[in-house]
């Protein structure tokens, strides 16, 4: 048994809705309880989905269990058949309905559909979100483009010559994070490298386009997380090349495009000079000095958070104090990506293990999730949100992608924008006495509604705290003076201030912090 | 159709004590009973609700509560594995050391619930028993008790009946000479709550108690002397077991609406044997700021047709309170479960011809509900926005269970909840 409260991913069968609602023409039948039918509302409240999601829930009671829950199975696959006359049939179980060990495949084989029907076989116990969407796509890609397998042995594919090439567009899904714009983003470089679109799955696609998969010339993967396991099929199958880079961020873009272009025998230069590319000149632009060290810390799914921690270092001159993912599967990737920024991965699922990485690496910006958000906002630390799981808010009416060249703009603008702006934090340091710059205020383009407030003080606050700060050693008492020096730095890096010259008194075993302490410790900590 | 006011109605207006009952089997758009412990987590306020379940109870959770309230909630969910399913694990070692862990970080715990769910009801995790060995251990700090809000068996407000149905054996008994004694059973925000006790205490009924109480350790005595009004419609398990020992329930519509309240405290006040003057009295200034406030609704609501998918069963009461009081046209009234016993006066007042459902196939509710083109469809947040987009103005439903709706100060924001859909969609044009 595992204790946990908030969970990074859904169980897998929340990854097979993803994959079964981002498509047209597929229905997901599950065997699951009443109750499992909450999941819809992350479709339709989450990402606003002007639709119900492609799934039927079996809805067996207590009342069924003796008796024949496979029949009521059968009744509700071809029901949902009926009604919503699909081209495919996804069929699988929810945590309770593998234990009841029905075999929906097997029952579903048994009615006859005049549609392919694809059982899915996803652990509940042992498996989450992301695998699941894995799973369901390869299940269905491998159903569905299968039977156009050219025979083995057939050699690798060799670029037309007598039209434009084409690929495929793998891994984005509903609910998935920025995956719309992206989409939009990477099309846009492909277009202008001559390559046309063929197919986009499982987003917007039928099972008829996943059956002319294999037409294309070259497989693009967007995200590795979903796609990953269907595009190393199509590779192994239909000798399709793969592209695997992630063009998120400047660097990456560049190295996208070039990899197509040579790919396709293309010119990658007019694309890699695009005048709406921002990035790079703001980064270079003197206001943007004061980012320089900045130290974040980033977490989230494997590939949004390699992606930021290079884009961190490479785009923006911060330090990365601190990589980690929930995606167990892609820890590998993660630990090299961490030893290259000099750092350990955090591998982990645990969001009470993350807040406790993020309170010790006192970061000045944290690059995450939802979570993270929360984390941040408990500790008082500025927070851009990089990756899923998702929230109402990462779905944006405008356009705002991570990937391609508008993406890299938009990193530029959501991780700065929560920081102090850089005349500010000059102004505010010659001002500090000001009573409108006081050392209390707030950015003035936040409004105030980042400061490190306390959270409120819940119920459950004393207790957390209590158990939070044990073990902690009797903190140095901070004299007047001291206290009202340390007021006078202000309040973003004030923070830091006190813990480390806290820290550097109780290393030296002082139990008043004097004015002094304060200077011998910044001096000793050389920030 | 109906008219404002109760004057002059006439009996054939109302009543669907005897009108049949559309029974539904199919696809539930309903959530579980873990759902009740969003709200009852924070009413008692030293208890903790430990789910016995999976990754779906723990994202449920996660997503139903909409926002993650970050300072550690008092629930958590534990986790079952391959192993704890394989036997590899025994299951009760495992939660002993799931909780052992859970009390060491939350000494401030007094009262733990295990949670079973749909899994550990699949494979016979007793947690009664577990309860009792853990209780023993962990005495006299924390008392640890279980009940099931597994889907299996419950639906979304029944989990709260299942808990309270738990916490009954542990009310003390009062004595056989005690005091006549009310008590009113069922979840109130804290605030409603005072306001009923200042109501009881103005009709010369002392002493009211509340039951689930705000501290775990403050649970009410009950007895032959106890007599109790149900504030919520979904009690059926509780008010057995507190039948069982001896109180009396004391049958009245719900408190929504200021008819709904007017009655309800009526039948408190006439087991008291408080005279009508003292009554009007007592009541006359909160029923008229209700009246007076439902009157800014009417315009939005009078006339208009609203059609109720299950969700709370709340459904019935607040259905004959937007008919009586809005003069609104209930066109199908659906409800997860209809107890015909505590619903009776409810539906005395329901308006004649009013389609009652039980249970749910979604598919075909909405099939019915897309024919009869409300102006107003209560339901879940599955199906809200779908509707929406067909052109069908909704209201969440799940929002009249997260606010204070009961009682006369508010009537009128019960109301408004309904209104407000329909303004909206006057006032966009885009």
């Amino acid at each position: 048994m595992e204790l946990t409260v908030w969970t990074y991913e859904g169980p897998p069968q929340i990854g097979a809705m993803r994959i079964a609602t981002a498509m047209r023409g597929v229905h997901y039948v599950v065997h699951a309880p009443q109750g499992d039918t909450y999941a819809d509302l992350l479709f339709t409240m989450i990402e606003r989905r002007d639709h119900r999601p492609a799934v039927t829930y079996s809805t067996f009671m207590a009342t069924d269990l003796g008796g024949d829950t496979a029949t009521l199975f059968q009744t509700t696959a071809r029901a949902a058949v009926e009604r919503f006359r699909p081209q495919a049939l996804l069929v699988g179980s929810s945590c309770t309905g593998e234990l009841i060990q029905d075999d929906p495949g097997g029952l579903a084989k048994a009615l006859n559909l005049p549609i392919p029907v694809i059982p899915l076989d996803l652990p509940s116990y042992q498996r989450k979100e992301n695998w699941g969407a894995a799973e369901t796509f390869y299940r269905l890609v491998r159903g569905l483009a299968g039977p156009t397998a050219p025979p083995p042995g057939t050699p690798r594919r060799e670029m037309p010559t007598d039209r434009r090439p084409r690929c495929n567009l793998l891994g984005p899904t509903a609910l998935g994070f920025r995956h719309r714009d992206d989409l939009r983003a990477v099309t846009l470089l492909l277009q202008r490298l001559g390559v046309d679109v063929h197919v986009v799955a499982p987003l917007g696609a039928a099972p008829s386009d996943l059956a002319r998969l294999g037409e294309a010339d070259f497989n693009v993967v967007l995200y590795p997380e979903v796609a990953g396991t269907a595009a190393s099929w199509l590779e192994r199958t239909f000798k399709q090349p793969t592209v695997r880079t992630v063009p998120i961020g400047v660097g990456a873009t560049r190295e996208f495009v070039a990899e197509v272009a040579d790919l396709v025998g293309a010119d990658p230069a007019p694309v890699l000079d695009d005048e709406t590319l921002r990035l790079p000149w703001y980064s270079r632009s003197v206001d943007s000095t004061y980012l320089t060290g900045k130290r974040v810390f980033v977490f989230g799914d494997a590939t949004h958070a390699v992606a930021a921690a290079r884009v961190a270092t490479d785009e923006f001159g911060f330090t990365v104090v601190g990589l980690g993912t929930y995606s167990r599967e892609f820890g590998r990737e993660v630990r090299a990506a961490a030893e290259r920024h000099g750092l350990e991965a955090l591998i982990t699922d645990d969001y009470l293990d993350v807040e406790t990485a993020i309170a010790a690496a006192h970061p000045d910006l944290v690059l995450g999730t939802q979570m993270e958000r929360h984390i941040s906002k408990r500790l008082g630390i500025p927070c851009a949100v990089i990756s899923a799981p998702v929230h109402v808010q990462d779905f944006p009416a405008r356009t705002a992608p991570q990937m391609g060249i508008e993406g890299a703009n938009v990193l530029f603008d959501t991780w700065v924008h929560p920081l102090m702006m850089g005349l500010e934090e000059h102004l505010l340091m010659m001002f500090r006495d000001d009573f409108e710059f006081h050392a209390e205020a707030a950015p003035s383009h936040l409004a105030g509604t980042h400061r490190a407030a306390p959270e409120p003080a819940g119920a459950d606050a004393p207790a957390a705290a209590a158990t939070r700060d044990e073990g902690a050693a009797v903190a140095p008492a901070w004299d007047a003076d001291a206290e009202k020096e340390l007021r006078k730095i202000p309040f973003f890096v004030r923070g830091k201030a006190r813990r480390n010259t806290e820290r550097f008194a109780a290393e030296r075993g002082l139990s008043n912090i004097t004015v002094e302490t304060l200077y011998d410790a910044k001096a000793h900590f050389g920030r | 159709m109906t008219t404002p006011g109760a004057a002059s109605e006439s009996a054939a207006d109302f009543g669907c004590r005897e009108a049949p009952v559309l029974r539904e089997r199919g696809q539930h758009e309903v959530f579980c009973g873990l759902t009740g412990i969003i709200w009852l987590h924070r009413k008692i306020q030293d208890a903790f609700f430990l789910i016995v379940g999976s990754r779906t109870c723990a994202h449920l959770m996660q997503s139903a509560a909409g926002v993650m309230i970050f300072a550690e909630p008092r629930f958590a969910t534990a986790i079952l594995q391959e192993q704890d399913l394989a036997g590899l694990a025994d299951a009760n070692d495992e939660l002993d050391r799931v909780v052992g862990r859970l009390l060491d970080r939350r000494p401030d715990i007094k009262l733990l619930f295990l949670v079973g769910s749909c899994p550990s009801e699949v494979i016979k995790i007793d947690l009664s028993r577990a309860a009792k060995r853990l209780s023993d251990r962990h005495a006299p700090g924390t008392r640890v008790l279980s009940y099931s809000g597994s889907g299996l068996e419950t639906s979304f407000t029944q989990g709260e009946d299942a808990c309270l149905a738990a916490l009954v054996p542990e009310m003390p008994a009062a004595p056989a000479n005690a005091e006549r004694e009310l008590l009113v059973v069922g979840s109130l925000p804290d605030v409603v709550e005072d306001q009923f006790g200042r109501l009881f205490a103005a009709l010369g009924i002392g002493g009211a108690r509340f039951f689930p109480a705000r501290r775990a350790g403050d649970l009410p005595a009950v007895g032959r002397n106890t007599s109790y009004l149900l504030a919520q419609p979904f009690l059926g398990e509780t008010a057995r077991l507190l039948d069982e020992r001896g109180a009396t329930r004391l049958a009245a519509p719900f408190p929504f609406g200021a008819e709904g309240t007017t009655l309800w405290l009526r039948a408190a006040a006439d087991a008291w044997g408080v005279d009508d003057e003292a009554f009007r009295e007592a009541i006359a200034a909160p029923r008229e700021r209700a009246r007076k406030a439902l009157e800014r609704h009417r315009e939005a609501l009078a006339g208009r047709s609203i059609f109720f998918f299950p969700d709370s069963q709340l459904e019935v009461p607040l259905a004959r309170f937007l008919a009586r009081e809005l003069d609104m046209r209930p066109v199908e009234v659906g409800t997860p479960w209809l107890h015909r016993r505590h619903l009776a006066e409810e539906l005395d007042l329901l308006p004649a011809g009013t389609v009652l459902s039980e249970g749910q196939d979604v598919d075909r509710q909405l099939d019915r509900c897309r024919d009869a083109r409300p102006d107003l469809t209560v339901c879940g947040l599955g199906l809200a926005n779908p509707l929406e987009a067909e052109g069908l103005a909704t209201k969440w439903a799940i929002e009249l269970v997260f606010s204070p709706i009961h009682g006369y100060e508010q009537a009128g924001e019960l109301a408004e909840l309904f209104a407000r859909p329909l303004i909206r969609h006057g006032l966009l044009k885009v």
